[in-house]
């Protein structure tokens, strides 16, 4: 069904678009000059938020509306993480936030102002694999791979949590992220081998 | 998503004004965010109360106070609730998944609004996102949905299982607004849907939860919660049952059972809590007192499975719970 749309929506989201500058100062371009109702209308509908993405400060200013994984994908272009199903249910948008698992579809970004998040890019040790990515190759864990990003990063959560003491425990545990390859079998090895190591 | 203002309070008063002038209160969001997404939900204004000082598990002598803010992770693995109050915890840990669990607060759950599929979906009948709009459930898909507590306007099923496990114990929540605050007996807390489904909770406009009290006792520490579903985890319920049994002496002292996945609203089982008070523990005992478990069910179409289901789920969990030693 097609909803109906607040007038300057569309433009708004160009505005803020516009307005985005990545780890630095925010400069608001001034689209509206001469649209007084709309500027006020889009100023309060948009939030400044302060997080450490991976390591990094990073500075956003965002739409309320904003999900923590359409910023990290489309604002901070870190695409690594992925969007299944945008209702909570898939698990593969799967994020750290200050070291807990969490869905980062169902997350606000105007929520996690001062958050410490961890994403899949911000796993290795530069070329240094996480124990839980190499043990992903090393037991082909995947097959598409495209719910693997949420897959690791709810298997880090999972180690962290002590979850690990059998199979079943971690399928339990795991069951969160969906994989529609199939690869669960492997995926569940995975996590009990990293677990021993990290 | 429609558009909306966001704020985050400082402290209870600003959260309290902030409702008064509309704002509905985020917690963890994982209601709140997927029904905005899906415009079900349509607030002008949000207000985030996770600054809010609702964070504690106090266990004291004879009431556990949780915090509305609580994680529903951090709940489940409290050791004093595992310990005292096992079908809490084991009804937090069938809940869900580990990641919404963590994000999942105690007072959002209790203000969980039903995964009827139709109220979910804007562009069919649903009395409770609109009244007086219809019921496309009572005569569409409705193999998941309540037997007991049902009108002609709305046949949800409450979709949380804790609630079923406070509704057990005789939980209180502790509300506040403006005028101070309130202590509502959880069993008078959920409304059936009646003519007014969109009315959910015995919740006064922009008031806030603060805790939920949970007395304890010997039966709340001989308990537990199982729950039948269409998958292994990570599914709502089709059935689940809530006991807990005093024993002394070989005799059942209190009986205390609810179930979930049936009702519209979490659902307590009197008559079989009279059936069992005072008997010795059989297998007998519990399939008689197990046997009105469905006492007043009106099946759908698709759902009289449930009848059965609920019976026998009631009647395995007495049995797993009069076995503990």
């Amino acid at each position: 069904m097609t909803e109906p749309r607040h007038r300057w929506e569309i433009d708004r989201r160009t505005f803020v678009g516009g307005a985005a500058v990545v780890g630095g100062a925010v400069v608001a371009v001034p689209l509206f000059a001469g649209c007084g109702d709309d500027d006020e209308a889009a100023e309060a509908q948009t939030s400044t938020v302060r997080m450490r993405i991976n390591g990094e400060e990073r500075e956003l200013t965002v739409d309320n509306r904003t999900s923590l994984l359409d910023m990290l994908r489309e604002r901070a272009e870190l695409t690594g993480t992925k969007k299944g199903c945008d209702q909570g249910a898939c698990g593969a948008c799967t994020v750290l936030v200050n070291d807990q698992r969490v869905t980062s579809c169902l997350a606000l970004a105007v929520m996690h102002d001062g958050a410490e998040v961890t994403t899949i890019e911000g796993l290795a040790d530069g070329d240094h694999l996480h124990p839980l990515q190499r043990a992903f190759i090393d037991e082909d864990a995947f097959q598409c791979g495209y719910c693997t990003p949420g897959q690791i990063m709810s298997g880090v959560g999972c180690i962290r949590e002590g979850h690990t003491g059998s199979p079943e425990e971690i399928r339990e545990w795991m069951s969160g992220n969906i994989c529609r390859c199939g690869a669960y079998t492997n995926i569940a090895t995975a996590v009990a081998r990293a677990a021993r190591e990290v | 998503m429609y558009p909306f203002l966001f704020s985050k309070a400082a402290d209870e008063q600003a959260a309290l004004s902030a409702a008064q002038s509309g704002a509905r209160y985020i917690a963890g969001g994982t209601t709140l965010v997927d029904l905005m997404r899906e415009t079900v939900e349509r607030p002008e204004a949000v207000v985030d109360i996770n600054a809010l000082p609702y964070r504690d598990i106090d266990l004291q002598p004879a009431t556990l106070r949780i915090g509305s803010l609580v994680r529903m992770s951090e709940l489940a693995a409290h050791p004093a609730v595992r310990e005292q109050f096992p079908m809490i915890a084991q009804s937090l840990e069938l809940s869900a998944s580990a990641q919404l669990r963590n994000m999942a607060s105690i007072g959002g759950n209790l203000m969980q609004r039903p995964r009827c599929l139709y109220f979910r979906d804007v562009t069919t009948a649903c009395n409770r996102r609109s009244p007086g709009a219809g019921c496309a459930a009572i005569g569409g898909r409705n193999r998941t949905h309540a037997i007991l507590g049902t009108s002609d306007a709305c046949v949800a099923t409450h979709p949380s299982d804790v609630a079923v496990a406070l509704v057990a114990l005789d939980a209180v929540v502790i509300a506040r607004d403006a005028d101070g605050e309130r202590r509502i007996p959880i069993g008078e807390f959920f409304r059936q849907p009646g003519t007014t489904p969109d009315q959910e909770r015995n919740l006064r406009p922009g008031e806030l939860i603060t805790a939920v009290e949970v007395p304890v006792s010997p039966e709340a520490r001989r308990s537990g919660y199982l729950k039948v579903r269409d998958r292994e985890s990570y599914e709502f319920a089709l059935t689940s049952a809530a006991v807990g049994l005093d024993i002394t002496g070989g005799t059942i002292r209190v009986a205390r059972v609810a179930v979930g996945g049936v009702g519209t609203v979490p659902w307590r089982l009197p008559s079989v809590e009279r059936a069992l008070t005072g008997q010795a523990p059989s297998p007998d005992l519990w399939r008689t007192a197990a046997s009105t478990a469905a006492d007043g069910a009106k099946p759908l179409s698709e759902n009289g499975f449930k009848v059965e289901l609920i019976k026998r789920t009631v009647e395995r969990q007495l049995a797993t719970i009069g076995a503990l030693p």
